[in-house]
This record gives structure tokens, sequence and C-alpha cells, in this order.
């Protein structure tokens, strides 16, 4: 089903913030914002729920260390034990402080990567993907607030009109 | 303005009361002659008793015979006399430490310019007050072992030296004279900064101009370097050569990265305290919430170096290195790894989510871990090597660290009270009023 949404651009981030917190105080559904950086507390501004990529970094961090224990556990101890600098490896217990280091590499390498492809796949993206951006300024220098429309054209375009919009489109989606 | 409540005061002079009872009896009870040392070890019980009878047991098997036994219990004379010296300056390092650390902190602010913590300065310099009180203290101490009242650095006895080729070769560095020269250079150079750098603040508080700001931002740039060598040196000299065959290349950065935690800890400790008594109004969360970042980071920097320093040593396993871990792990094992657990496990497990960085009381609560575990920390880098197996947090130990707690208290609190608690016409001030995470 096609939809009519509006699009307002905004050339200021600051400006964006205001006119994202009037738009929301006047209680209208912000469907989405493209941003060409970061805005710094634009998704508490929005609504939007608190992220929870930090609890899989962090369990992405115990699988790393996991992965790292039970792994040297088998090269190092049990399939081909070695005696390095007079310390035979029968123990990992005994052996664990030459561990370490491996041990924490592998659990920030889980944690770094796991967290970044859970984020690419939890954004919907991946290699070859047509950008989703409708409109190519919100790479460069415009930011873009999409509302949807719900017999409501009137009222919103005269609302971000008030909030320092310097282009407001109505499109099909 | 604030003022230093009553309470507050009084609680300070008890816990130094309390404390120079502690200090007191430590001193009384420390023996005078071998017979008495003896008798002490005698009577102590199971824990220490034990030890003792593992160490004779050794030296029998040894077949060294009575030669052997009278310099054992001469030694052990000498460690139970270290033992009030040693408690003593182990609190009255660490309480320094925290206002020294503090003053670091502070100086990379300003080197920094940074834009969020200048409405913290006037607590940091108020907690840099004590570096005064707190440095004269340690200096006594430093001269009262050169002037051999105590035996806490076995380099300052002519008689070992006389016995250890080592020592003469490092006689040209490790001699009293030198040795109070460099400390009384590296307390004047900090002291003056903190002194200097507290007037242009206050200064730039009635100024109509940045001179005063500018001129604190470069100062305290050149300060950072000369912290930075002479915090160096001053950890080989104050700790690591009570051990002085013993050597670490990273030993300054480990001693550095323990006084810059314990001194961002008491700054989040004092801003809240300050804050629950109605002043530093616009001091907000975000501010405790990067200080608790701070805590959280640099306790995991501390132990990177920790292990850092371990890990090698271990893994080489050179007799005259591993010793030092050897001692440690043998005598000191419960305060050894109940460190690391308390400066790393703790903290990162409770810091580690972002919330609770903001939750006050829970700062406090990790605080206070964070402050034993590095109060430990120190204590394991003096305690083996000046009373060896004699070790003890007991009477003596908590009272100097009682009566060093009191007087942090009271002489930072009274710096408080000298300035407004929020800095007028720092350029920064309204950026960092609004500063939100």
């Amino acid at each position: 089903m096609a939809s009519k949404v509006i699009h307002a651009f905004y050339n200021d981030d600051d400006v964006l913030m205001h006119a994202v917190k009037k738009v929301k105080a006047a209680k209208h559904h912000i469907e989405e914002v493209y941003c060409p950086f970061p805005v710094h507390g634009l998704d508490k501004a929005m609504g939007l729920a608190p992220t929870r990529i930090a609890i899989t970094s962090f369990m992405y961090g115990c699988v790393g260390l996991t992965v790292a224990i039970v792994m040297m556990n088998y090269i190092m101890i049990q399939d081909w034990p070695q005696d390095i600098g007079g310390k035979p490896s029968f123990s990992y217990l005994e052996n664990m402080p030459a561990f370490v280091p491996i041990m924490f590499e592998l659990t920030v390498f889980f944690a770094a990567h796991l967290m970044v492809i859970t984020f690419y796949l939890r954004s919907r993206l991946w290699p070859f993907k047509e950008a989703e951006n409708p409109d190519v300024r919100t790479t460069d220098d415009h930011f873009l607030m999409e509302i949807e429309i719900h017999d409501n054209e009137k009222e919103l375009m005269d609302l971000l009109s008030d909030t320092g919009a310097v282009e407001i489109n109505i499109t099909e989606k | 303005m604030y003022t230093f409540s009553n309470r507050l005061k009084i609680a300070s002079f008890i816990l130094m009361a309390v404390g120079v009872l502690g200090i007191g009896i430590g001193f009384m009870a420390a023996p005078t002659t071998v017979e008495e040392a003896k008798a002490i070890v005698a009577g102590h019980g199971d824990g220490h008793g034990d030890a003792h009878t593992v160490t004779e047991g050794h030296g029998d098997e040894m077949g060294h015979g009575e030669a052997h036994d009278a310099s054992h219990d001469e030694h052990l004379l000498h460690q139970l006399q270290n033992k009030p010296w040693a408690a003593l300056y182990v609190a009255a390092f660490f309480f320094f430490m925290i206002a020294l650390g503090v003053l670091a902190f502070y100086a990379i602010q300003r080197a920094a310019q940074a834009g969020w913590s200048p409405l913290l300065f006037r607590v940091m310099e108020g907690i840099t007050a004590y570096l005064v009180p707190g440095g004269i203290v340690v200096f006594v101490i430093l001269a009262l072992s050169v002037a051999h009242m105590n035996h806490l650095f076995v380099w300052m006895d002519p008689e070992v030296v006389a016995h250890d080729k080592l020592l003469q070769g490092k006689a040209g560095f490790l001699n009293g004279t030198f040795f109070l020269i460099r400390a009384a250079i590296f307390l004047g150079g900090w002291i003056l900064y903190r002194e200097y750098s507290r007037k242009l603040s206050l200064a730039q508080d009635e100024s109509n101009d940045n001179a005063n700001f500018k001129l604190n931002f470069r100062i305290s740039a050149a300060f950072l370097v000369f912290y930075l060598i002479s915090e160096s040196m001053m950890s080989w000299d104050w700790i690591m050569s009570v051990d002085p065959h013993w050597f670490s290349t990273l030993f300054g950065w480990y001693i550095f990265a323990s006084m810059f935690v314990s001194g961002i800890t008491v700054i989040a400790m004092v801003t809240i305290y300050l804050k629950s008594r109605g002043y530093l109004p616009d001091v907000n969360d975000s501010h405790i919430h990067d200080l608790a970042k701070f805590m959280f980071g640099i306790s995991i920097f501390w132990t990177y170096l920790w292990f850092s320093q371990f890990m090698l040593i271990w893994y080489s396993n050179i007799p005259e290195e591993v010793t030092y871990y050897v001692t440690r792990i043998a005598d000191f094992n419960l305060p050894f790894f109940g460190m690391v657990a308390m400066n790393f496990l703790f903290p990162v497990l409770l810091l580690m989510n972002s919330d609770f960085k903001r939750v006050n009381w829970f700062v406090i609560m990790t605080g206070i871990v964070i402050l034993a575990g590095h109060y430990l920390d120190i204590f394991n880098a003096i305690m083996p090597s000046t009373v060896g197996d004699q070790w003890f947090i007991g009477i003596p130990e908590i009272g100097s660290i009682l009566f060093f707690a009191g007087l942090f208290i009271f002489f930072v609190f009274r710096a408080l009270t000298k300035a407004p608690l929020q800095p007028k016409r720092n350029p920064f001030i309204e950026e960092s009023k609004h500063f939100h995470y």
C-alpha cells in the first residue's frame, strides 16, 4: 500500500533537534530522520527505545573469552604439551598467565566484530544494498525528517515550516 | 561558599586521635630486644607461629646451625621493629598519593582545556591542598629513615652496603643525601605548581580578561613534563628502593596508575558528598558519570600494568627478578590476589553498566573498594621487603590509616572553605554547566 509521507529538510543539526522536539510535542509520529552524521541526543529526542547493543557486546565478549580458554587448553595443554622456559604445559591453570593476552585479545575481537555484524544485521545493511536515503543531500549537508501523513497534510505543513525547515516535499512511499 | 560542618571537623579530629593512639600502641608494642621479638612471635598463635616454624625448620635442614638461628632472630627483630614504621609510611604515602594523583588529573584538565570539568576545579584544588602537610609528613619519615631511626630502606645501612657489591654500584644514586635532595626537588616542584596554579585560578575569578587562564594552561602543560619524570623517579626512590636489588622498568607507570585512579575516585567521592550537602548545584549526573568512566578505565589500565609487570617476570623466571613475586605469592597471598579482585574485577563488573555510573551511592561503594584495593597495592609494595612474613593489618596499620584519613579530611575540607566552590570566570564554565552525556 502506497502511503503519503512528508519530507522536511533542515541544514543545521541544532535546528533539527528543536524541530524534532516540537513535532514530538505536537504528538506526531516521526517515521525516520536521515542525517549526514550522528546527532548527539537525537535518539532520545525522537523517543527511540535505548539500544541493546551493549548487552550483545558483553555476551559476545564472554563467548570470545570462552573460545580462547577452550582453544588454548586444546592447543597448548591437551594436543601438544611442550616445555617452554621450564614451564611444562600439563595444567591450564598453572600456565594461565601466558594465555591471558590471548584471552584478552579474543574477548575484544569477538565483542567488536560480532557487535558490528549485529549492528549491520539489525540495520538491514549488507554489501551492494541500495541506499534507503530518500534524497542524496542527506549524505552531504542536509537533514531530513520523514513523517507519515494521515489526512493532516495542511497541519503538518504549517507545523514544519514553523520549525525552520528549508524545504518541504510530499511524496508517495 | 562552603562551610566546614562541625560534625565533619569533629569526625576528622576523632579519626586523628584514634589514629595517634593506634600508631602509639604500634610503636610501644615493637620489641627492643631479640628475646622480646621471639616472645611476640611465639605468643602470636596460629598464623604467624606456623610461618615461623616453617622457616626455622628450613634453617635446620640447611645445616647452618646456631649462627643462622641467631642471624634469623636478629632479622626477625628488625622486621618487627620496622612494622609500626612501615604501617605509618604506607598510610602516609597512600594519602599523599591521592593528592598527587588529583594534581596530575587537574593539570591534565588544564592542559587539555577540557570543557566538562571546570565545575570540579575547586574540588580538585581542595584535595591537592593536602600536598603540603602530606608531603611534609612523607619527607619527615624519609629523613628519619636516612637518620637510621628505622630500617625501611636497607640500602641506607652502611653495614649492609659494605657487604653488597650491587648496592656499592648503586651508591652514586642511592645515598642518603642525594635521596633527600631528590625528594625535596620533587615535593618542591609539585607544591610550587599547585600553589601557583591555584593562585591563577582564583585570580581568574576577579579578572577582566583570560590572561590568568592562558598562563595556567601553559604552566600546566610544562608541569606535566616535570611531573612524569619526577613521579617516575619518586616511585623508584620511595617505593622500589625498599627492595634495592630488584627493579622494574614500568614501575613508575604502575604507581602512577594507582595514584591516578585513587585520586579520581576521591574527586568523585568529595563531589558527591558536597552535592549531598546542597553545594555544587550545577554539577549533574553526567559529571559523575564521566568521573566513574575514568575510575573504570584507569582501573583496567592499572591491571594492564600490574599484569604486564607480573607476566614478563613470571615467564622469564630469572631468580633475581622472580623473587619479588615469589615472596608476594608465598607470604602475601591474600592481599596480593585480593587486591587484583578489588582493583580489577570489582570495578569492572560494577561500573561496566552505563546507568550504574550515574548512581551516586554505587560510585561511592565502588570507590571505597577501589581505595582499599590501592591501599593494599602500596601495602604489597612496601611490606614484603620491610616486615616480610610478619605482616598483619592490625592496630598500627589501621591506626595509621585512620590518622591520615583524619588529616586528609581536615586539610581538604578546610581548603574547600577558602574559595567559592564554583569558578566564576573560567571561559569554559558555561560549557561545563551544560555538560550532558
